[in-house]
């Protein structure tokens, strides 16, 4: 047993850190939304150059071979900053879902691109009902001759206005898991995106297809059987959201135990009222939880097991940690936490943006209760 | 026992209910989908007409423009306003300065202040919290220094809410910087036209300009709109803090945003809506449902004791405490039950609930802090109600 990072990883999330600190700050965070632009072309360059994007990618592909370990440092890293911009989405769900399924062509053509940050892309599921089984997929794709026609409107995609291409999950058949993967450049004909408005900055839109047609060479993997790989990306996609989740949960307990040293009341630190003292103790053992429980989803999933217990685990658990994190964050910063000036606002309300996506709660402690033990099946 | 109210009560209630639908826009706007300005707007008249009724200062003696109205009249007349999300109401001014100025005021002061008020003509802000001084409140450092014909004002507060629309503040200020630091302390009443004020915005979490700062320099206060004794200022403000304080705001607003969201549920099932219809989004309601019912209760008992004459420290602790949190609690759980679309602004189009949800959980951080954090009403709570021994 080893409950640490290597040497290398270390190394890894202290470079991150001290490349973000001293180049990516909130002030950054605000400004892109009063410019209505969530994502930062300088910030993605110097992230590339940095050999970001490359860092699970074999050499081969221009890669530095990497694991999904280092991959989860990174992101932790970048949810601490608040961190912009279609890695997750280009990376965890669509180059990797292309390295394991897409043919050699496809391969050699995307991968080198997509690991030097050159282009982006995202994956597209969640559709009207915003659930993530195949039964939720309407988006329809027909075979005419020589290429593929695809009709529908996916909603809440991450990243969709920021992208070069999408991953596109469609029905392709008449049984819930007949489902096929299409990779489509944003600008095609018939693909029209628009972002969602909503309370944090966060980068998220709506994709639709009118009688968008894509050539043969589009479908990812084998006609029908899409499920599994979406299925594979979207555990991938959520052990990577709750790395970002992490790193917010972790500066924001620093950055409140920093308030508590520093905020005198009463002629002394607010942090000497036990009641304070224990909403951090509380958050202490919530910010635990999340990092064990996401680093052992990320080992899980870097073995190549079977992770779909311990990637659930992990989301149910940070979802409700993380939002208990910042509202007793809150509690402990008094009126200037409920400003827009402070910091803590931008972490919160991304908290309740990232607790949705990839599966809230109940969606992964449904999952749980049909993968522990032989529990049965409750009725309604 | 009777757990139900008067006759008389239920009357009124039902008076005030077709007010509303008769004066008041139906439906009303969620807080969220108007300006600061047309909600400012809309403030001022419906004060006026609230005013023009009786109700604007129902708590008040006859004697003074007032309807002498029960505890529970007011708990009435607070909850079907909060429910409705109806503005208008005036706390600075009724609930708190003008009870304060009928015990600590001179008949001046009574006949210049308390008509405008009950009148709905005048907003008042209220100057205590400074950056140093939260909590803390005793340790404030603005100064009021006498300078013989009037007093000279120094220094800063801030979180003052409404005080870009206030045309008065009550103010407290520092006029004997030795004296112990509860001792040293005046309560004054400041005309904001006053040269030497400033006042900058603070924009809250929810995107709005509700509190600000202010900067007081060389502001001179006449020394008749000293209210009491020098150096008594903290025991009137003591005083003002523990008038009208039931909590049915929170509760009543818990109340209504759970079942905005259970008849938005109720819809979506009937509709077929397969997430929706799952039973944790029942169980989640339903158990929100008693929540509320307990916010309500305790606040109708802290009304209840009110009207016997009992001063409801404990009690009225807890239904800020727990109503606050109930608040928190439902606002989150509304975000939980619209899921993906939650995040959703009122300008994006699949926005549900016109975004009023994720409006209402950002609103939702601000009364566990405001007038006395749950930190310090769970000591006052554990202290001078459990009599335990303070640390
Ligand atoms: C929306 C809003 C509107 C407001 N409007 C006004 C207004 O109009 N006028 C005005 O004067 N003020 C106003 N306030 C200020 C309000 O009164 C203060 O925010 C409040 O008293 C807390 O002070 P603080 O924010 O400085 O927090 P602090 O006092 O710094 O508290 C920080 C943390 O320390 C804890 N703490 C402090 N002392 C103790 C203790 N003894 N034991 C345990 N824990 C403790 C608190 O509970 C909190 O968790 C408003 C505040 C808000 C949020």
């Amino acid at each position: 047993m080893d409950l640490s990072f290597t040497d290398t990883q270390k190394m890894l999330v202290t470079e991150a850190r001290q490349f973000l600190k001293s180049t990516w700050g909130t002030s950054m965070v605000r400004k892109l939304a009063e410019d209505t632009k969530d994502y930062s072309n300088d910030l993605w360059i110097a992230m590339a150059e940095l050999g970001w994007m490359g860092i699970v990618f074999p050499q081969e592909y221009g890669g530095t071979g990497g694991n999904l370990i280092d991959l989860c440092a990174l992101v932790e890293e970048m949810g601490r900053h608040l961190v912009p911009g279609p890695f997750c989405s280009s990376i965890g769900l669509v180059g990797l879902t292309l390295l394991k399924e897409a043919d050699n062509e496809t391969r050699s053509l995307m991968i080198p691109k997509l690991a030097s940050g050159q282009i982006t892309a995202t994956l597209a599921v969640t559709e009207e009902t915003g659930g993530l089984a195949p039964e939720d997929i309407e988006t329809i794709c027909v075979r005419k001759n020589d290429h593929y026609i695809l009709n529908g409107i996916k909603l809440f995609v991450p990243d969709a206005q920021n992208v070069d291409y999408i991953l596109i999950a469609a029905r392709t058949g008449s049984k819930p898991t007949n489902i096929s993967l299409f990779l489509a450049p944003t600008g095609s004909d018939g693909i029209d995106i628009r972002a969602h408005k909503t309370m944090s900055f966060d980068a998220q839109g709506e994709l639709r297809l009118v009688n968008t047609q894509l050539p043969l060479s589009s479908l990812i993997g084998e006609f029908n059987n899409g499920w599994p790989l979406v299925d594979r990306a979207l555990q991938l996609g959520t052990m990577l959201k709750c790395a970002e989740m992490l790193g917010g949960a972790e500066i924001i307990l620093d950055k409140t135990i920093e308030h508590l040293q520093e905020r005198v009341q009463f002629g002394r630190p607010i942090g000497t009222f036990q009641a304070l003292q224990h909403h951090c103790a509380n958050m202490a053992i919530d910010v635990e939880g999340c990092r064990y429980l996401t680093y052992q989803a990320a080992w899980s999933l870097s073995q190549g097991f079977n992770s779909r217990k311990e990637v659930s685990m992990a989301k149910a658990w940070v979802n409700e940690a993380y939002n208990r994190i910042c509202t007793l964050s809150h509690q402990c910063h008094g009126a200037i936490g409920f400003t827009m000036e402070h910091d803590l606002q931008l972490y919160t309300r991304r908290a309740r943006v990232q607790e949705q996506s990839f599966g809230e709660t109940q969606f992964h402690v449904e999952i749980l209760t049909k993968n522990i033990g032989s529990l049965r099946r409750g009725s309604l | 026992m009777d757990f139900r109210f008067s006759l008389e009560d239920e009357r009124f209630r039902t008076e005030l209910l077709l007010f509303l639908k008769s004066d008041t826009p139906q439906p009303m706007p969620f807080p969220g989908n108007m300006t600061d300005e047309q909600e400012w707007k809309l403030t001022t008249v419906i004060r006026r007409k609230l005013a023009e009724k009786g109700w604007l200062t129902m708590n008040w003696p006859k004697s003074y423009g007032g309807q002498d109205a029960s505890s529970i009249r007011s708990l009435i007349f607070n909850e079907e306003m909060s429910y409705h999300l109806i503005p208008g109401r005036d706390v600075f001014g009724s609930r708190m300065l003008g009870p304060t100025l009928m015990i600590y005021g001179s008949e001046e002061q009574k006949e210049e202040f308390l008509p405008p008020i009950s009148e709905g003509r005048v907003q008042w802000c209220q100057g205590y919290s400074e950056p140093e001084s939260g909590s803390d409140l005793a340790s404030l450092r603005t100064q009021a220094e006498d300078m013989g014909d009037h007093y000279l004002v120094n220094g800063g507060k801030v979180w003052t809410s409404m005080a870009h629309k206030a045309d008065w503040m009550m103010l407290l200020a520092r006029t004997n910087p030795t004296a112990p630091k509860h001792r040293g302390i005046s309560f004054f009443l400041l005309d904001m036209r006053t040269h030497g004020i400033e006042i900058k915005p603070i924009i809250n979490m929810a995107g709005r300009h509700e509190f600000n700062q202010i900067f007081f320099d060389n502001v001179r206060i006449p020394k008749d709109k000293l209210v009491g004794e020098e150096g008594q200022g903290w025991y009137v403000a003591v005083t003002l803090l523990d008038f009208e304080r039931s909590g049915i705001d929170y509760a009543a607003q818990a109340k209504r945003l759970l079942d905005d969201l259970t008849g938005y549920v109720i819809k979506a099932q009937e509709a077929g809506n397969h997430r929706l219809s799952k039973w944790w989004i029942n169980d989640l309601l339903a158990k929100l449902y008693i929540d509320t019912e307990v916010a309500k209760l305790i606040s109708y008992r802290t009304a209840w004791l009110q009207s016997q004459h009992i001063v409801p420290t404990k009690e009225a602790s807890m239904s800020k405490v727990f109503g606050s949190e109930t608040f928190q609690k439902v606002a989150a759980a509304g975000l939980k039950i619209l899921g993906l679309y939650a995040p959703l602004t009122s300008d994006d189009d699949h926005s549900a609930l016109s975004g009023y949800v994720q409006e209402c959980w950002r609103y939702s951080f601000m009364n566990t802090i405001a007038a006395g954090t749950s930190e310090i009403q769970r000591n006052i709570i554990a202290n001078r109600g459990l009599k335990l021994p303070r640390n």
